[in-house]
């Protein structure tokens, strides 16, 4: 691991990559945001402007060197500005989930001691206003949609372009000072801070510092062979590492667009317009494609729908051999194109080869057996194909699908042009990482954390799979400890949790070895890492056998209907399982089998639905037994509960994963209930809306029990 | 009438008259759907009418609009008597409304709808239209800008190119609003802008009317059933009950009028 405290070419913070594209990349788009239903385009020139424009307007406005600045908003140009003006002028970026409620913004502000923010509109302004007289420290806020906020006491309220023209209007006095504080940035002061969404307690803020975030960049960059040409889509939360690494290190360090969304809610049709060369999701972003993909086939009309069915049957067999991108895209050089032509022409001198082969071949059949002749053609279609033997039909086949359906369907989903894909966070199915797979997207699986910057590992081209995470990323060193803890050793690991010395030192030991709290092996033979559980909720059932609540968790989560499940068992001698459904899917079915509800919680709890799940369950239990090291986790009782996990109840983190003991504590009536036998349970459960008022919801749940399979060790005793 | 502008407690500026209706009475055969009523709309307010159901408020909102021509009364706008003019010209004159019952084409996307609230603003003739060379195709794009700076005030960015039809009834209000404020009016009378909706859409709905007023310091004249949302929306209430006028006033002043009660919790008719 190089220690040295500069890079080589002085590339040693983001500022000086900026300097860097600017000059190289003048001309060169850096930011698109689509705004007034245009896309406005900001070259590398433009953007060093801006940004300068902002540091010098932070500078007047009284940031100091290692000041934080919270950043609060959507995916803006505007914003990765704000981050990269923060930098410039010595002070440390801290973007927060524009989502929070106030009362989480106002311990990520005082943890920091935040004494700017720079943000979007009047809800975010609202909001820090409502906390403001609890934070000490808090001076001026920038905000950047002037829209109702004109009556405001604007003390400390600064509109982010008044403070952009402040900025070059005290240029020629300020820019002695950005220029020698930027100069003071090295590969080891701070880059920016993260909260982690905080699974367990409080958030944590992960101080990542230059080095971090650029090495990792650098490497997850050659890993795939990104250049500046990609494009990529900012949608997902700025506050979260997985952004700050794509849309801030990797394009820095490869000078590739950033282009931001109109709105969330545009955001499916603005991807479509932009068509990413580089794409990141996490798995509920596919599954909701997909799911939507199925519902609207189910709606279309016979022959599209026999079409559809039938190419992507095709496809599962064929698409990984057929349909993935080629590997460079830049432009091929001579050798390369005449080893092109060449082989086009041999593609086509054989099958015209063939064609005539297969005709004369025919027609002098055709003259001595007549009758035969035609049985024996009838009996295979189509006629002429046939004499294609297997990999060339099936290319053919697959380039014929491609027009017909991969094409046309890639493109509505936004995939047309995507070469590299990733999706981490949670497991993803495989019959949706299939799906994807096989219309030739080059969807791949990355394992990574916050205090990793990201990567820990990633699967190479050629050798994706949908139940590994992947090989080691490239300088990352990555041990297993003996409970089958994973513990790795880069470049990205994290400098330290900001003033949090006790979780830094539990965390990451003297050698810089960190516990990442999932429990994995490695794969013998590929090498491949698989993951199968958080350590810490890898349990053990009453009679000694493993509880691996997420292993069974994402079986169930692999139907279209189950859209979250909770498994609960560890120390008990069985396993029982709340259930939530996803109600696009279930609604779907319900329309077109007549069945009505009034909401969700009438349709959670309708017989029919419950038979469905339980024909669910009892096929995840099936799958389960035969593992036999997991066979205990099968679900003896379920229940469909009657609102779904939310992260504004606490249910869930901001990231949409659930938080178990939270879970068991607040339903704990109906984990009771699933034990002790009882047929139904009446409830009554708190939910708080998105402004922060309360309310109560009261359900009867019908709790049922599943079969469960015998496991393949009692089959061999019996 | 009254010319001089006062500052609300809210910090906007409410400027002096800009119509004014004076002892208007209309008539359907036999029918007084309105008798004698007067009231003013003073620049930059948010002006309520309500009353129960048949007080006539509608037919007052059509009386502004043009729709009707009252038998007696005179409109005064901007200082002049208003002659009796076909709905067209009053929407000229700077007067946009939604109507209660949605009135959109349904088989035209959002930004098409939209685009017909600039019709008036657009001078091009038919054959420039046909061609779409130099003056059409440069108006066409003036007023997408303007018209696109409204689909985002009324974040319905994710609807632009959706055919109405296929909408919710929320969001066609919004799109029905959205068109109404593409012509740049400077009163905007909104029939029931609430009616039928959820809490949310009517806080957002709420939102939007309180954003108009102050970014574009559009007059707003409206009518609306919801109390809640009248009396904190509104700087002044006429309250109107079996087509005469029973209440004028702000809403403070509304709230506490003997009538008023009486026409909303009724009183026994001896």
């Amino acid at each position: 691991m190089a220690q040295s405290s500069q890079a080589t070419g002085g590339l040693a913070s983001i500022p000086a990559l900026l300097q860097r594209n600017a000059a190289q990349f003048a001309d060169k788009d850096a930011y698109r945001e689509k705004e007034f239903g245009i896309w406005q385009t900001w070259t590398w020139a433009m953007t060093e402007k801006e940004i300068e424009a902002l540091a010098l307007g932070l500078i007047n406005l009284g940031v100091k060197q290692g000041d934080f600045v919270a950043i609060i908003g959507r995916n803006r140009p505007s914003f990765y500005w704000s981050m990269v003006a923060a930098q410039s002028v010595g002070a440390v970026p801290v973007p927060v989930y524009n989502d929070s409620a106030a009362e989480e913004m106002e311990y990520i502000l005082g943890h920091c001691g935040a004494k700017y923010a720079i943000v979007e509109d009047q809800e975010q302004v609202d909001k820090i206003i409502e906390i403001q007289d609890k934070l000490h420290t808090f001076e001026h806020m920038v905000y950047i949609d002037p829209r109702g906020l004109r009556k405001y006491d604007h003390r400390q309220l600064h509109e982010f372009s008044h403070i952009q023209a402040q900025g070059r209007a005290a240029h020629d006095e300020l820019i002695g000072e950005l220029k020698s504080r930027r100069e003071k940035l090295d590969y080891d002061s701070t880059c920016v801070m993260l909260y982690t969404s905080g699974t367990t307690g409080k958030p944590k803020g992960v101080v990542l510092s230059n080095r971090n975030v650029i090495e990792s960049a650098k490497n997850s960059s050659d890993f795939d062979s990104l250049t500046g040409d990609e494009e990529i889509l900012s949608y997902l939360p700025m506050a979260w590492v997985g952004d700050f690494i794509f849309s801030v290190g990797q394009a820095y360090w490869c000078g590739f667009c950033v282009n931001c969304p109109e709105s969330a809610e545009t955001m499916m049709t603005d991807l479509r317009e932009i068509g990413p060369t580089y794409y990141f999701a996490p798995p509920r972003i596919f599954e909701t494609s997909l799911t939507n993909v199925m519902i609207r086939m189910e709606d279309s009309g016979d022959l599209k729908y026999a079409l559809f069915h039938h190419f992507m049957d095709f496809a599962k067999t064929t698409g990984e051999k057929y349909g993935m991108p080629k590997r460079s895209l830049a432009k091929p050089d001579m050798k390369r194109r005449v080893k092109n032509a060449f082989r086009y022409a041999m593609g086509i001198g054989f099958a015209m080869e063939t064609l005539l082969e297969n005709g004369v071949r025919m027609a002098f059949t055709k003259l001595r057996h007549g009758s035969k002749a035609r049985e024996h053609f009838k009996a295979k279609d189509p006629i002429l194909l046939n004499l294609y033997r297997g990999n060339l039909r099936d290319y053919f086949k697959y380039r014929m699908g491609n027009v017909l359906v991969y094409g046309p369907l890639k493109d509505t989903l936004g995939f047309g042009r995507v070469r590299v894909g990733y999706t981490a966070g949670e497991a993803i199915g495989p019959e949706i990482f299939e799906f994807y797979r096989s219309l030739g997207i080059n969807l791949k699986q990355l394992y990574g954390q916050t205090e990793a910057t990201v990567f820990i590992t990633a699967q190479p081209d050629g050798e994706v799979r949908a139940d590994t995470v992947g090989v080691p990323s490239p300088d990352v060193e990555i041990k297993i400890a003996d409970n089958g803890e994973i513990f790795y050793r880069s470049p990205g690991t994290f400098v330290e949790y900001y003033n949090n010395p006790e979780s830094t030192a539990s965390t990451k030991d003297a050698e810089g070895w960190v516990a990442t709290g999932d429990a994995g092996f490695f794969e013998e033979g590929s090498g491949h890492l698989r993951i199968i559980d958080r350590a810490k909720d890898v349990g053990k059932m009453a009679d000694g056998s493993m509880f691996a609540p997420k292993y069974v968790e994402n079986k169930l989560k692999f139907y279209p209907d189950i859209l979250e499940a909770v498994l609960f068992g560890n120390g008990k001698d069985r396993c029982v399982a709340f259930i939530n459904i996803d109600l696009t899917a279930v609604g779907n079915w319900a329309e077109r089998n007549n069945i009505a509800y009034a909401s969700y919680q009438e349709l959670a709890g309708h017989p029919k639905v419950l038979d469905s799940i339980q024909g669910h369950v009892e096929a995840v239990n099936r799958s389960v037994a035969d593992d036999p090291m997991l066979a205990g986790c099968q679900i003896h009782r379920f229940l469909v509960l009657h609102k779904e996990l939310d992260a504004d109840d606490g249910e869930m983190t901001r990231t949409r994963k659930v938080r178990r003991v939270i879970v068991a504590d607040k339903f704990k009536d109906l984990v009771d209930g699933l034990y002790d036998g009882s047929a139904s349970v009446s409830t009554n459960t708190e939910v708080t809306y998105e402004d922060g008022r309360k309310g109560s919801i009261s359900a009867t749940l019908e709790l049922r029990d599943a079969k469960v399979a015998p496991t393949a060790s009692k089959i061999a005793a019996e | 009438m009254s010319n001089e502008s006062y500052v609300t407690d809210d910090g906007r500026t409410i400027g002096p008259t800009v119509m004014e209706m004076k002892n208007i009475t209309l008539r359907f055969g036999g029918v007084k759907a309105i008798t004698d009523i007067s009231f003013d709309i003073r620049e930059g307010e948010i002006r309520a009418i309500i009353g129960p159901n048949g007080a006539g408020k509608s037919s007052m909102l059509n009386v502004i609009s043009g729709f009707y021509v009252p038998q007696e009364g005179e409109v005064w706008y901007k200082g002049a008597k208003r002659p009796p003019m076909k709905p067209y010209q009053v929407a000229g004159q700077g007067i946009a409304r939604t109507f209660q019952n949605i009135a959109l084409f349904e088989g035209m996307t959002v930004l098409d709808n939209v685009m017909t609230g600039r019709l008036r603003q657009m001078k091009a003739n038919i054959f420039e239209q046909a061609i779409w060379k130099g003056k059409a195709e440069r108006e066409e794009v003036e007023n997408r800008e303007k018209v696109e700076r409204i689909i985002d005030f009324l974040e319905i960015q994710a609807i632009r190119k959706t055919p109405v039809g296929r909408l919710p009834y929320g969001l066609k209000k919004r799109v029905e609003l959205a068109r109404a404020l593409a012509a740049e009016p400077s009163i905007l009378l909104l029939d029931e802008p609430m009616a039928g909706m959820n809490v949310e859409e009517k806080e957002d709905m709420s939102r939007f009317i309180l954003d108009m007023n102050d970014e574009f310091g559009t007059t707003i004249a409206l009518i609306e059933h919801d109390m809640g949302v009248v009396m904190d929306l509104s700087d002044r209430v006429v309250v109107m009950d079996y087509g005469k006028k029973i209440g004028d006033g702000t809403p403070d002043e509304v709230r506490n009028n003997q009538d008023v009660i009486d026409a909303y919790l009724g009183v026994a008719h001896d």
